[in-house]
């Protein structure tokens, strides 16, 4: 907690004690046991194997999973776990999500998957109006926290407007929901079972670059990593920077240039955006002062806005220079000019020399 | 009335409807799991939901179930298995189907167990809804035991079906989504009974969705914000009253057998009458649900944030002395 004391106006440093951890703590990943060599989509999958082997209740649908899904997600699980576990569903993004609510409040173990972000859409009637409320609108009689809906998020190269998408601010603007996305493989196989494990319904965006390409050891082992909560992935002084997703890839090779130039920058993954991890940004940024925050989905309302309205009224004090949002054009996500549209490093790189500039 | 009186908000009344209600609601057993629209309220009392708990819900006081979080007429009972009602419509059909799904995976794993379906509730402009047609098209290709049950009231607020739909009714949909269905006397206590009764029966042996269309008529306003006359003659209404009030129509049947005369009727409806107003004056005059309640069951436990904002309304609340606290 912060001993600070010329904090914001209202000190709320009492209140940021990570009560919010209703899984277990953060694992000590050298103590899982074996590991072996993951990728993203196999991370995943390996998370739904754990859970359908340890939940009975646990099914998983939606548009393409029997065969082993476009991305291959779910391969192998219907052979593991039968039809009536694993199964198509007809093409409709609504009726998964609904269904997913429905066999969550008769309690079971509801994984949906909605096959592109881009499509999520027409589940937003029941994601907002019945998913966030169930709980809190039946007096807690009723809940469907066993559901966890999934889908591919981000940049992939060529998908253009509708599988480029990143669909995070419009669900975290939504009381009730948990909205998670991973980085990585590693952590993913333990946020997702945290999420499906959890007693709060999630929606668990999975950027779908990283489903080949991001490969890591994975813990055999089942383990969950809190929700609700931030990684610090590298301690620095001078700048803080925080992404989520495949953003944290370009953040790193950024502070990488920026350490060339004798900046030291602390890298933080928020991993949860709703509820997310305000303390841990906080703290970091009562630190360094200063604070660069970037994300692939559109700037104007964008989920940086969030994280830079909260730092600046609780480290007003504390920073040194403007904060910075480093984040795609307020357009449509185009084909062609892909590369120029992304918050690439060289942009996070001039975003981190503009906070400096002030500091000296 | 209540609501004019301003002592509620807002109601929505079931006129012309209860044996729907009734006979649907008596043809079920309890482990089947009732997924409703918001004119179904008789469903929900024929389970046991006392008039004490109806009027709780309706006065948002500090017996609710819901908490007082919801207007009236959004009942709930996890006890009596009556999903929370919601506004949005439609939204509880795919619901349904989800739940028929856990029903019909239980009773592999438990066979010896008795079984459950689903049955879901909706009016002809709820039909209109994505919702009504991913649900049906989900549970017959996934084959959940569940009835789908279509109460076709003639009106969607001031929107005659005319307006709804041009094919024949809601029941016309269903063998095009492979699914069986039967179209009934709405207003006929004993025809619903038995219509819901063997669709149950059908639902479990076959393990598939049912459609059932039951043909009424919404006798009174949409809700409280209603005021029908704009948009339909009285005479219409009277006509419809005249020729198929299903409590009418019971009360002659009974009387034709002898079962009941006309001042045990008028006594039973006295006796009923003062037992509601006893309810709502009740109700009325208990507190409202505690402040502490307004945070809570966002999520399952309460996060951060939440805990945070609750300390700044308590802190504005103390320095500005309101009057609620």
């Amino acid at each position: 907690s912060s001993s600070s004391s010329s904090s914001s106006y209202v000190d709320h440093s009492h209140l940021y004690n990570n009560t919010y951890h209703p899984q277990a703590p953060e694992p000590n990943y050298t103590d899982l046991g074996p590991t072996t060599k993951l990728n993203l989509f196999t991370a995943i999958n390996s998370a739904m194997q754990t859970a359908m082997k340890t939940d009975p209740t646990a099914i998983m649908f939606g548009e393409d999973v029997a065969f082993g899904g476009v991305f291959r997600c779910s391969q192998d699980l219907r052979e593991e776990f039968g039809e009536g576990r694993v199964f198509n569903t007809p093409l409709s993004e609504n009726g998964i999500a609904g269904m997913a609510i429905g066999y969550a409040s008769a309690g079971g173990t509801a994984i949906g998957e909605i096959q592109f972000g881009d499509y999520i859409f027409p589940a937003f009637d029941q994601i907002v109006n019945e998913m966030a409320k169930f709980r809190f609108r039946s007096g807690n009689q009723w809940n469907c926290g066993g559901v966890t809906l999934r889908t591919p998020v981000g940049a992939v190269g060529h998908g253009a407007l509708y599988h480029s998408q990143s669909p995070e601010a419009y669900l975290a603007h939504t009381p009730g929901i948990v909205v998670v996305m991973p980085r990585g493989p590693r952590c993913a196989k333990g946020l997702l079972l945290s999420s499906i494990r959890s007693k709060d319904p999630v929606v668990f965006l999975e950027p779908k670059i990283l489903y080949r390409s991001a490969v890591e050891e994975v813990p055999d082992a089942d383990y969950q990593i809190p929700l609700g909560k931030a990684e610090i992935l590298r301690l620095g002084t001078d700048v803080t920077i925080v992404g989520w997703g495949t953003q944290l890839r370009t953040l790193q090779i950024a502070a990488d240039l920026a350490a060339k130039e004798g900046v030291s920058c602390e890298i933080i993954d928020l991993r949860t955006l709703l509820p997310w991890d305000a303390e841990c940004i906080i703290e970091s940024v009562k630190k360094t002062g200063k604070l660069v925050v970037s994300h692939e989905a559109p700037l104007t309302c964008g989920f940086g806005a969030e994280v830079v309205a909260t730092l600046q009224a609780e480290c007003f004090f504390h920073l040194e220079a403007p904060i910075q949002r480093v984040c795609g054009y307020d357009t449509p996500f185009g084909l062609v000019f892909e590369k120029h549209y992304l918050p690439d490093e060289k942009k996070n790189l001039d975003a981190i020399r503009r906070v400096m500039e002030f500091s000296l | 009335n209540a609501q004019r009186q301003g002592r509620i908000s807002f109601y929505m009344t079931h006129h012309g409807e209860e044996a729907i209600h009734m006979g649907s609601s008596s043809a079920l057993k309890p482990q089947d799991c009732v997924f409703a629209q918001y004119r179904e309220a008789g469903v929900l009392m024929w389970r046991g939901f006392s008039l004490d708990q109806f009027c709780n819900q309706c006065f948002s006081n500090d017996l609710d179930l819901g908490k007082g979080r919801q207007m009236p007429v959004h009942y709930g009972s996890r006890a009596l298995n009556y999903q929370t009602v919601s506004s949005p419509l439609g939204t509880q059909i795919t619901q349904a189907v989800g739940a028929a799904y856990k029903f019909k995976l239980d009773a592999a794993i438990d066979p010896g167990k008795e079984a459950a379906i689903s049955i879901v509730y909706f009016g002809d402009g709820a039909a209109s809804t994505v919702d009504f047609h991913s649900a049906c098209n989900f549970a017959a290709t996934l084959k959940t035991p569940m009835i789908f049950f279509c109460r076709n009231n003639g009106y969607a607020i001031s929107t005659p079906v005319e307006d709804q739909y041009a094919g024949d009714g809601i029941i016309s949909r269903a063998p095009g989504y492979g699914m069986a269905g039967i179209r009934v006397d709405g207003n006929d206590l004993f025809a619903v009974h038995a219509a819901v009764a063997k669709a149950r029966e059908l639902a479990l042996e076959s393990s598939a969705p049912v459609m059932i269309e039951a043909m009424t008529y919404r006798q009174g306003h949409h809700s409280t914000s209603d005021d029908s006359s704009r948009y339909r003659d009285t005479d219409e209404v009277q006509t419809a009253t005249d020729v198929s009030d299903p409590l009418v129509r019971l009360s002659r049947f009974l009387k034709h057998f002898g079962w009941i005369d006309d001042n045990a009727a008028a006594s039973i409806e006295d006796e009923e009458r003062i037992d509601v107003l006893r309810a709502m004056e009740a109700a009325e005059t208990r507190p409202d649900p505690k402040l502490d309640t307004m945070f809570q069951d966002v999520y399952h436990e309460k996060p951060p944030h939440l805990i945070r904002q609750e300390e700044e309304l308590k802190r504005h609340m103390k320095k500005y002395n309101n009057p609620h606290q």
